[in-house]
């Protein structure tokens, strides 16, 4: 019994923190129609990035996160407006440079932060354990989940109830028809890579204090991404946040009652989803 | 890039074809190659080795038993295919005339074959178990511990001095991890411990809570993990509110991994064939000359190829500094006998292998910060721990099933 609870409510916290890394993931991967190979080392920059701000420079847990979020973002924006729009249309050219860069970003790091993982605290409020229903949980992986959720909230705003959203989503739908309207698509691929990419690092930065930050978090976390993403549907914001929580279970009910088959159980559903209905759950068919 | 682990593809020993050499002059220097990684997931031990050798030749002078080295680094990134192309070159190309590393059993075994055919010694630090007993090849040294040297002893005192009945095990889901686990097993329950469950994660798992929440009640958990696992590991655990002791292997506790590690490992105890703490002339020396250079504290990768290098020396200077008899010099440095080295007295067993201390060490706060305590030395630990070298081989090697779980 303990141990499905414990299961069940790890699933969630999981789940949470997988819609931050795979909410930018699905938006770039809708809009620009290519999956951004760069988003395990995003996750892993805005990590580096923000522990180095906590154990270099003292700042506070939430605000490194966020400058973190910033700086990530920033080299999302540079990547997309210098390298990813000179390749406009090449689709196959992008997915290759977003591959490349992973593995020379993976090296960067290496170089500046050593092959030592490093690890941090929780922010000192968040610290220790809540008991819930008699077992004690991590009192951060249930602030996971909050965060999760207010981020899932803005972003449902942002594209819902704004001008800029009303543009991506014509743009995911159809980009030539969103052209002709008169929306600058190119200028959205750039601002949707920025807000991917500094989700990604946010991300990071808040899934550090349980995974901590070593070389290979990238490729660690990159798959799961994808199979997110492609359970839910690509540009499908509902869909990474079920895919999200989907993702969260099977991966740790698969390890913890059917540990040789753990990757079996996670990625049978992307294979079955992309043989039976390769839109995913949530996405809406393209012509 | 995820490393990919073959199962134990053991490579039969083919017969070694003689290639006849040229002889080198004796005023020639000798060429040291070192496989080791530098990037991607394993670069953390692989740096370490690097600068380990590079502080052994610096104490030296860049000179052992009166030849200069020539010392060539190449980079395996990991894997398997990296280090038979790196092994292919610094052979064929480089003409060296001992090789250090690889890091990793997988590798190891990948290149086992061709060092055999090549007749270049190869002194390494991976762990693979048959290297040195079912399988070995004659021209491989040992000189750190076989996957179960360590675990040997920490079983043992598990069992008597922690008085510890039953326990868990939890390791990655790869050879290393298996026979780490199978070594502890046997001696545990031997000494009449139980195993109740024996966990494999995944080697990338990023999330060990699925794992953790299976202990059950159980005296302590045995972890085995490796590169940056540990860290990893005492954190998801420390944050479920656990509060069962651990004990772990080489790799769980490495000294390395001190700086990373929050309190939550404070009372952690490991075994380990090396111990920073040790307090005799040679290891004064390395971690002093060690600390000054890397502004890093040494651990178990960096004292291995240390004292690697110290093997060398000693077999040089047993066969006069000639190179040119391959297997002369595999055997002056199979017959190498030391009393200082930073992980106390060595020699080695007629596989290769060596008879050394294994330390048991406590992780504790000393002006704050942690550090690494031994608190018992197990000496002159064979690869067979107490038992019979014959009977021992007899069995098959340690893996996933065996020795398998008693219900």
């Amino acid at each position: 019994m303990n141990l499905w609870l414990i299961l069940s409510v790890n699933s969630i916290t999981l789940g949470g923190l997988l819609f931050l890394l795979s909410a930018g993931f699905s938006l770039i991967f809708g809009l620009m129609r290519i999956p951004n190979l760069t988003h395990g080392s995003f996750f892993m920059l805005g990590a580096y990035f923000g522990v180095s701000l906590v154990l270099w420079f003292h700042l506070d847990f939430w605000l490194a996160a966020l400058i973190a979020a910033f700086l990530v973002a920033a080299l999302g924006g540079v990547i997309e407006r210098f390298v990813l729009r000179r390749l406009a249309g090449a689709e196959q050219a992008q997915v290759l440079v977003t591959l490349g860069l992973s593995f020379m970003i993976a090296d960067l790091c290496l170089m500046e932060w050593s092959g030592d993982p490093i690890s941090i605290d929780a922010p000192s409020a968040l610290r220790g354990a809540t008991p819930f229903f008699g077992i004690a949980f991590s009192t951060y992986r249930l602030a996971i989940i909050f965060i999760a959720l207010v981020i899932a909230a803005g972003l449902w705003a942002l594209l819902d109830r704004t001008r800029l959203g009303a543009m991506i989503r014509a743009g995911v739908d159809d980009p030539q028809m969103a052209r002709v309207c008169g929306i600058r698509v190119a200028h959205l691929f750039t601002v949707v890579f920025c807000l991917g990419a500094g989700l990604a690092g946010f991300a990071g930065m808040i899934g550090a204090p349980i995974l901590s930050v070593y070389p290979g978090l990238d490729a660690d976390m990159l798959p799961l991404a994808l199979v997110v993403v492609i359970l839910g549907g690509t540009g499908s914001l509902l869909g990474s946040l079920l895919g999200s929580f989907v993702i969260g279970f099977l991966y740790n009910f698969g390890q913890a009652l059917l540990p040789e088959l753990a990757y079996f159980v996670l990625f049978l559903p992307m294979v079955l989803i992309l043989v039976m209905r390769p839109q995913g759950l949530f996405g809406r068919r393209t012509l | 890039m995820a490393v990919k682990l073959g199962r134990r593809a053991f490579i039969a020993g083919a017969a070694a074809t003689a290639l006849p050499l040229p002889a080198i002059a004796q005023s020639a220097p000798i060429r040291i190659g070192l496989l080791t990684v530098k990037t991607g997931p394993l670069a953390e031990g692989g740096i370490q080795m690097e600068e380990g050798i590079l502080t052994f030749l610096k104490e030296k002078n860049n000179v052992l038993a009166g030849r200069k080295v020539d010392f060539i680094s190449a980079d395996t990134g990991g894997s398997p295919a990296g280090a038979k192309t790196k092994a292919q070159e610094l052979i064929e190309r480089d003409k060296v005339d001992v090789i250090l590393g690889p890091l990793a059993a997988f590798e190891l075994l990948a290149i086992s074959e061709y060092i055999e055919q090549q007749k270049t010694p190869l002194l390494s630090l991976a762990a693979a178990e048959d290297m040195t007993q079912r399988k070995p090849n004659p021209y491989f040294i040992r000189a750190s511990a076989t996957s179960a040297q360590a675990m040997h002893p920490l079983a043992d005192y598990a069992r008597k001095e922690l008085k510890f009945n039953t326990v868990v095990t939890i390791v990655e889901d790869f050879a290393f991890g298996y026979e780490q686990m199978g070594g502890f097993q046997r001696v545990f329950e031997d000494e009449g411990g139980r195993v109740v469950k024996k966990l494999w994660p995944p080697l990338t798992a990023a999330d060990y809570t699925p794992f953790i929440a299976q202990f059950g009640d159980v005296d302590g958990i045995v972890q085995g993990f490796a590169g940056s696992n540990p860290v990893k590991f005492m954190k998801q655990y420390a944050d479920m509110g656990m509060k069962k002791p651990v004990i772990g292997g080489e790799t769980a506790g490495d000294d390395a991994l001190l700086k990373s590690f929050g309190d939550e490992a404070i009372g952690m105890i490991n075994a380990c064939p090396y111990t920073m703490d040790l307090a005799n002339d040679s290891n004064r020396r390395f971690v002093a000359n060690f600390t000054k250079d890397y502004g890093n504290i040494p651990g178990f990768y960096a004292a291995g190829l240390y004292i690697n290098g110290m093997v060398v020396e000693a077999g040089l200077q047993k066969v006069g500094g000639t190179t040119g008899d391959k297997e002369a010099f595999v055997k002056a440095l199979r017959s190498v006998s030391l009393t200082d080295t930073p992980r106390g007295p060595l020699h080695f067993d007629d596989h290769g292998n060596v008879v050394g201390n294994i330390y048991i060490r406590r992780i504790e706060k000393k002006d704050g910060k942690l550090v690494n305590r031994t608190i018992k030395t197990y000496e002159k630990v064979s690869q067979f721990w107490t038992y019979d070298e014959k009977w021992f081989l007899a069995q098959p090697v340690y893996s996933r099933d065996y020795p398998p779980l008693k219900s």
